[in-house]
């Protein structure tokens, strides 16, 4: 399985995947037609790796989430591709083998920590609820729900775990649903923006206790993400989307400090901590993001409205995947062996293209200095 | 706090949301008081056999519409009947019409309520359409054209009050579960693995079973004062068997002269409405936990 992986140059596949989600595509009905909201999409998360995905909004990165886990609204058809848990393809699984891959083999942490805890239940019937299929005494999954809440950081866990979630703040509450996911020792935790309904105080909290459940339990975390400080901050992998496509993939290092994608570098450049000049005015792409509706997603390249540098190329014919820094098992150029491979969905990534490639550099940093920014 | 074992928490767990409840309750003094009324109500009804004084049936060769006396404390009827005990077995038709009828139409209404409020589209619609004919109908119109089709009889109240409000609870039950249905709490209930069935039983449930207790307490009064009401008319309990609505009904030709038999009739059934009234009022502030005072 890993074998075939391998061929197919999804990074990390090399490692030992544990999830690979592999060509899927997917679409939303409407109205007014089908909705490509996913097209193409290929992910791998390796063993006791954190790999995030980011893009802005409607990239279709949480529909991602929501497509491995199986749990899509009503009118979402996945019309292709492969989600393999460790080789099995869960598109494939009944209703029943899949709820059972919920919650003991993947679990999921939420957007909005107070709408995803119950509020007629104590924080106790939800994490003891959620044991079910543990067959222990209640005492038992009450004794291990107090630790749960210990090792997240609730202080005093043994009488906070009676109360209901509205006398929680909203960084407890998100506490409490990260001890819920981890509670049932998964080997995937999927986690759908989690820090994003909190304050950036918590969110640095958040982040820390994450990284340190995901060391300790060892498990991978496919985390989703707008942000892309917390995403240098906890993944070792990132996946950039846009549009409902991947356009760039690869190690954090690498796409943060050489990143292959105009659209991943012009989301660099709108981070605010990046920022180093008195501005009054937050930098933007310019455009919009294109109509998905079905026979209106453009040709060519997704990206080719707002690219700085579209040439003729762009407007006919979809990039595919070009390597930029090859993968472990291709002989990683810097010799680190622990990185994955970083690919590029833009025709500047062609070797042909090199010349082209050149004065697309020379642009960007005409622009750099004109805008008197850093380097 | 020094150091609890688990089981030691369990046990305080268990008592102290009651207890919880309890402390609110005994803060609510309208609620206090709507709970000795319930108290008072219920436990007369549950003991009647052997606590009213005279055989409410028993015509007696006393004196007939008689004042209030040791031997009478509430009077005499107009057939020499003892009113203190027809008061006290009326009771416990009333309390029997209230609770069987409610506790039908409870059961019914919730499942008929979770079915069209978590089921497909189609059902959901041929329910409301079934339950939204029901309760288009008026509830008086509907009790006479049953029981002239039936009779009148205890039977005949219970069954006109559950089918009436089926369709109230079952609505209720219904909104409640649709817009339950796409929370978020729900998805992760649904991201660890839970089945329709627990989804339903554990979460659903204790959000829906609250509001609809509440609910229920406070049309208690409602059937009460309907079952009087029918019996007043004749339509409800067959005489002799005593009912408050038979006792006013009774007393009804005498008020000019003889007022107690209304007046015996009358109170009762109005603390037992705000009786239940002020307890089902204390009991919503109480279990919805967003209404809480103290964290």
């Amino acid at each position: 399985m890993s074998q075939a992986a391998t061929t197919r140059g999804v990074p990390g596949a090399a490692l030992g995947t544990l999830l690979e989600v592999r060509s899927l595509s997917l679409d939303f009905t409407s109205p007014k037609g089908r909705i490509h909201a996913l097209r193409d999409i290929s992910v791998a998360v390796p063993k006791g790796r954190i790999v995030g995905v980011v893009g802005e909004s409607g990239s279709g990165k949480s529909t991602l989430a929501y497509a491995i886990i199986r749990l899509l609204a009503e009118n979402a058809i996945i019309t292709r591709g492969e989600v393999l848990l460790e080789g099995d393809d869960l598109l494939r699984l009944s209703p029943r083998q899949m709820r059972d891959v919920r919650g003991r083999r993947m679990s999921m942490i939420f957007q909005d920590p107070m709408t995803s805890l119950n509020r007629v239940l104590s924080v106790d019937d939800h994490m003891i609820d959620i044991q079910y299929r543990d067959s222990v005494s209640k005492a038992e999954k009450r004794r291990r729900a107090i630790k749960a809440l210990g090792h997240v950081g609730i202080p005093d866990p043994e009488s906070r775990i009676r109360n209901y979630p509205h006398q929680f703040s909203g960084g407890m509450r998100q506490r409490i649903c990260i001890a819920m996911a981890m509670l049932v020792e998964p080997d995937l935790i999927l986690a759908d923006e989690p820090t994003t309904a909190l304050d950036a105080t918590m969110e640095v909290q958040i982040i820390n206790l994450l990284k340190r459940l995901q060391s300790e339990l060892g498990c991978s975390i496919l985390f989703v993400s707008h942000h892309l400080g917390t995403v240098a901050e906890l993944c070792d992998d990132v996946v950039v989307m846009y549009a409902g496509e991947v356009v760039e993939r690869g190690s954090v290092r690498d796409i943060f400090h050489q990143p292959g994608h105009p659209y991943t570098q012009a989301l660099l450049e709108c981070d605010p901590g990046r920022i180093r000049e008195r501005t009054r005015r937050l930098p933007t792409i310019p455009g919009n993001v294109p109509s998905l509706l079905a026979g209106e997603v453009p040709g060519g390249c997704i990206f080719k409205d707002r690219c700085p540098y579209v040439f003729d190329r762009c407007q006919l014919e979809r990039p595919p995947h070009y390597t930029v820094v090859a993968g472990v098992d291709e002989g990683r150029a810097d010799g680190d062996d622990t990185l994955a491979a970083h690919t590029a969905r833009c025709h500047l990534r062609d070797p042909g293209e090199a010349s082209r490639d050149r004065e697309s550099r020379d642009i960007r940093q005409a622009r750099d200095k004109a805008a008197g920014g850093h380097p | 706090m020094t150091a609890i074992s688990a089981s030691d928490a369990r046990l305080i767990r268990g008592n102290s949301a009651w207890a919880e409840h309890w402390g609110q309750l005994r803060k609510n003094r309208l609620g206090l008081f709507g709970l000795f009324l319930v108290i008072v109500m219920v436990s007369s009804a549950l003991l009647a056999n052997f606590i009213v004084p005279f055989d409410p049936t028993q015509i007696m060769v006393g004196p007939r519409l008689g004042p209030p006396s040791w031997a009478h404390p509430l009077g005499t009827d107009q057939l020499g009947r003892d009113i203190l005990s027809r008061v006290i077995m009326g009771g416990r038709v009333a309390l029997i019409v209230a609770l069987t009828s409610l506790a039908a139409a409870l059961s019914l209404g919730l499942v008929l309520g979770l079915v069209a409020g978590f089921g497909p589209r189609w059902l959901d619609n041929g329910l409301l359409l079934a339950l939204d004919s029901v309760r288009a109908f008026p509830v008086i119109i509907f009790a006479l054209a049953v029981v002239t089709l039936l009779g009148p009889s205890l039977l005949t109240v219970v069954f006109v009050v559950a089918v009436t409000s089926i369709p109230v609870y079952a609505r209720v039950v219904r909104t409640q579960t649709q817009s339950l249905r796409d929370h978020e709490y729900i998805l992760a209930e649904r991201a660890m693995g839970a089945g329709t069935g627990r989804i339903l039983g554990v979460h659903i449930l204790p959000n829906v079973i609250g509001p609809l207790l509440i609910l229920v307490s406070m049309d208690v009064p409602l059937v009460i004062t309907l079952e009087a009401g029918l019996s007043f008319l004749g339509m409800g309990v067959r005489p002799p068997t005593p009912s408050w609505g038979t006792i006013l009904n009774d007393g009804y030709s005498y008020i000019q002269n003889s007022p107690w038999p209304v007046i015996a009739g009358g109170i009762p059934i109005i603390l037992t409405t705000l009786g239940f009234t002020f307890l089902g009022e204390a009991l919503r502030d109480i279990f919805d936990p967003k209404l809480r005072r103290d964290v």
